[in-house]
């Protein structure tokens, strides 16, 4: 794993995808992140990095899990957290994107953290504004912070990512957390595999760079990380695939699907988890899951995430 | 009536009357009244075009004028000059206005308007469907009586393969052709061509069959009904292929190509810059290939811009919820010209897609320089280096992919029936 020399490589003002960051600068990112969970372990859960300094959680789409874990990281490091939900600000009376922007950019933030539900989101606004921007989720686009906390994740239960064997399986059609982990494996250099009906997959999946197959078992097997992508019901209705019923039939991480794994395997999904659906409960609660793992290390990733990019001094 | 104008030394090429060659060509009562050397004008105002190309008026079968309804987008006035800024005599302005044109009285105000803007000339199309709904067909025959050209939903697709068959016969009644937007019900929602950026940024797709399925049917239709079918901007290889195949079995199939689809690709989506968003979208590389080749062996009739300004404010959001379309008028001619420059046609082929080509298609004057015809000329300099800068732009639209790109040729004169509508260095 890499030296904790490393960690400040991040030095940049915004984050909006993976695939902008050198593999150093992942890097650094992951080491900042695990040096922050111990914060998280304290009785009293505050460092005084980031006083003083304004973050603002612009949400244009419902989230209950990425807003708290941004909200708990800048809290955790002294920053004042504000939250604004599409609904309760101008967004619904008809003020353009770009003008929310600007106007709560002139509020002299330090960051925004920016959900949305349009891929590019976060890049256009980047382009607005000279505060800084940091991806909290764009449409099918991109989730840095969450693929980050998914390598600090890895990093802490593997010894490389060099030839580390991953597995995609779900929708990675409409999914960011796929892409961007995409993106981050392949500059680390792990082994891609993907596997998901061919309607959930775009048409183009040889840019992933991955192998690619329909069978979960074939999928699976000699893999050292398994991810497991959240299913949306409403894909049925668009013609996407028959039935929940039918999905689990093929694409379920159960116990049996298990055995094709390697003994030291690790499971990761990113929330929240339909289970029966793509992971049974035997899966999730068994004892290679990491999923709860993945949820303490985002609130530890995050804060590292807005320390490197407000430019915090790390005073305990 | 409009006075005499000598228009001296210039490289007067006519593809209509196959003329190509440095001489002079004189206009008077509205009209090409002679082509030849060392003509004297007899008082006639003398425009000196040494160094400087002659060609008919460019005819635009495809452009949004907004008016009524969205002038804060473009006036039909806006519109017109914006054409002749860019070369265009003529231009064929799409129904999609609100009210939408499907009836007489849309058409006579467009009409009207466009002879009071007093620059390009400006020919409605009239819609195929009341509102645009595709369900029950407009007023067709009053749409021609108060100067409909040809009719069209553009826009949107005639799904229905009854209506739009029933719209071409009925059509064909009043000589008019009928205009298909090729977009199948599979592009719904889509932002971006279905392919490999779409994929790596996870944009919603419009995949190339959504055109190409709809092009296949009215070829199809065209076919069984021996009536005229005109394709509306097309973007695929697959829709190339299908035309070039209609055309050699003589089917009265025609299309039309814009500038930004033989210039540049889905790539460009990378930034998720809305001025690269229309519909059709920029296809692949491949696709761009297939243009060309259509461009050089004919397949393709025409260059159409598919003009569709829009206000900033509208461009100025997030890809997925800013609305299709880009300005073209007066970056069309450059972008035309690289591809003589890149050795894809010649230049006489170049004014023909611009000029006699389309103009044949819906049977409209001008085109050409033959003598008696309406004297609706463009005189361009083909080497002159400029860089795009929307806010000079004479239409209203900012919304230009082109915009800081330093582009080769440009118009310097237009006369539209004998009257100079456009002469910004005063020749």
């Amino acid at each position: 794993m890499p030296t904790a020399t490393e960690e400040l490589n991040f030095t940049g003002k915004n984050l909006i995808r993976m695939a902008d960051l050198t593999a150093d600068e992942i890097r650094g990112l992951i080491n900042t992140g695990l040096r922050f969970k111990e914060v998280s372990e304290r009785e009293i859960k505050k460092v005084p990095a980031l006083r003083g300094k304004t973050i603002v959680n612009l949400f244009f789409e419902p989230s209950t899990r990425t807003r708290t874990s941004f909200e708990i990281a800048g809290k955790r490091l002294s920053a004042d957290v504000i939250n604004i939900s599409a609904s309760a600000s101008s967004i619904s009376k008809g003020e353009t994107f770009k003008d929310t922007i600007l106007n709560i950019s002139a509020m002299k933030p330090n960051a925004i953290v920016i959900r949305h539900s349009s891929p590019g989101a976060a890049l256009i606004a980047s382009q607005i504004t000279d505060c800084s921007i940091i991806n909290g989720g764009d449409g099918a686009h991109a989730h840095p912070t969450q693929a980050l906390l998914d390598l600090m994740t890895i990093a802490e239960k593997k010894k490389n990512f060099e030839n580390l064997n991953v597995t995609i399986v779900g929708d990675i059609l409409h999914s960011r957390v796929a892409r961007s982990n995409i993106n981050a494996l392949r500059s680390l250099n792990a082994n891609i595999t993907l596997c998901a009906p061919p309607t959930l997959m775009p048409p183009r999946s040889d840019v992933f760079g991955a192998k690619i197959t329909t069978d979960i078992k074939k999928a699976v097997k000699g893999a050292d990380v398994v991810m497991m992508l959240r299913i949306q019901q409403e894909r049925m209705g668009q013609g996407l695939f028959p039935s929940l019923r039918e999905y689990a039939r093929y694409f379920c991480l159960t116990p049996e699907v298990m055995k094709e794994t390697k003994d030291d395997v690790i499971i990761m999904h990113p929330g929240p988890i339909n289970r029966g659906v793509e992971i049974s409960s035997e899966v999730a609660d068994g004892n290679k899951a990491v999923i709860l793992y993945q949820v303490t290390h985002g609130v530890a990733m995050r804060m590292a995430v807005l320390y490197l990019i407000c430019g915090g001094t790390k005073d305990e | 009536m409009s006075s005499s104008i000598l228009i001296k030394n210039g490289h007067v090429i006519d593809p209509a009357s196959g003329l190509d060659e440095k001489t002079d060509l004189l206009i008077t009562n509205g009209k090409v009244a002679s082509i030849g050397d060392n003509q004297e004008g007899n008082g006639a105002k003398v425009i000196d075009a040494s160094g400087l190309i002659v060609s008919p008026g460019f005819v635009d079968l495809h452009v949004h004028f907004r008016e009524p309804g969205y002038e804060y987008k473009e006036t039909i006035k806006s519109g017109a000059m914006s054409a002749v800024a860019g070369g265009f005599s003529s231009v064929c302005c799409m129904a999609n206005t609100s009210p939408v044109n499907d009836n007489g009285t849309v058409t006579s105000e467009i009409v009207k308007k466009g002879l009071e803007a007093k620059a390009a000339r400006v020919y409605p199309i009239g819609a195929v469907s009341k509102n645009l709904d595709g369900k029950e067909l407009a007023e067709i025959g009053e749409m021609k009586e108060a100067g409909a050209v040809a009719i069209s939903d553009d826009g949107k697709c005639v799904l229905n393969p009854k209506m739009i068959r029933s719209a071409m016969e009925y059509a064909s009644m009043f000589g008019l052709t009928v205009i298909e937007h090729c977009e199948d019900e599979s592009a719904k929602d889509g932002v971006i061509n279905e392919g490999e950026v779409s994929a790596r940024f996870g944009i919603k797709g419009i995949p190339p069959t959504a055109e190409d399925s709809i092009a296949s049917r009215n070829i199809v239709i065209s076919a069984y009904t021996g009536l005229p079918t005109h394709l509306a901007h097309i973007s695929t290889k697959g829709t190339v292929d299908a035309v070039r195949l209609a055309k050699a079995k003589g089917l009265k199939v025609t299309c039309e190509v814009t500038p930004h689809h033989f210039t540049i690709t889905e790539d460009e989506l990378e930034s998720f810059d809305t001025n690269f968003k229309m519909n059709p979208p920029l296809r692949t590389k491949e696709d761009l290939k297939a243009i060309k080749e259509g461009l050089k062996d004919g397949t393709i009739d025409c260059i159409a811009t598919d003009h569709a300004p829009h206000a900033s404010w509208e461009k100025e959001v997030e890809l997925d919820k800013a609305p299709f379309g880009i300005v073209g008028l007066e970056t069309a001619l450059p972008l035309s010209l690289k591809l003589v420059e890149e050795g894809v046609i010649s230049l006489t082929q170049m004014i023909a897609l611009l000029t006699c080509r389309p103009s044949a298609i819906f049977n409209l004057p001008g085109g050409s320089l033959k003598k008696g015809s309406p004297a609706d000329i463009c005189i361009f300099d083909s080497q002159k280096k400029w860089i795009v800068e929307p806010e000079k732009f004479l239409s209203k639209g900012r919304n230009s992919p082109f915009n800081g790109k330093t582009l080769k040729g440009k118009n310097i004169v237009t006369i539209v029936d004998g009257n100079i509508v456009y002469n910004p260095a005063n020749l």
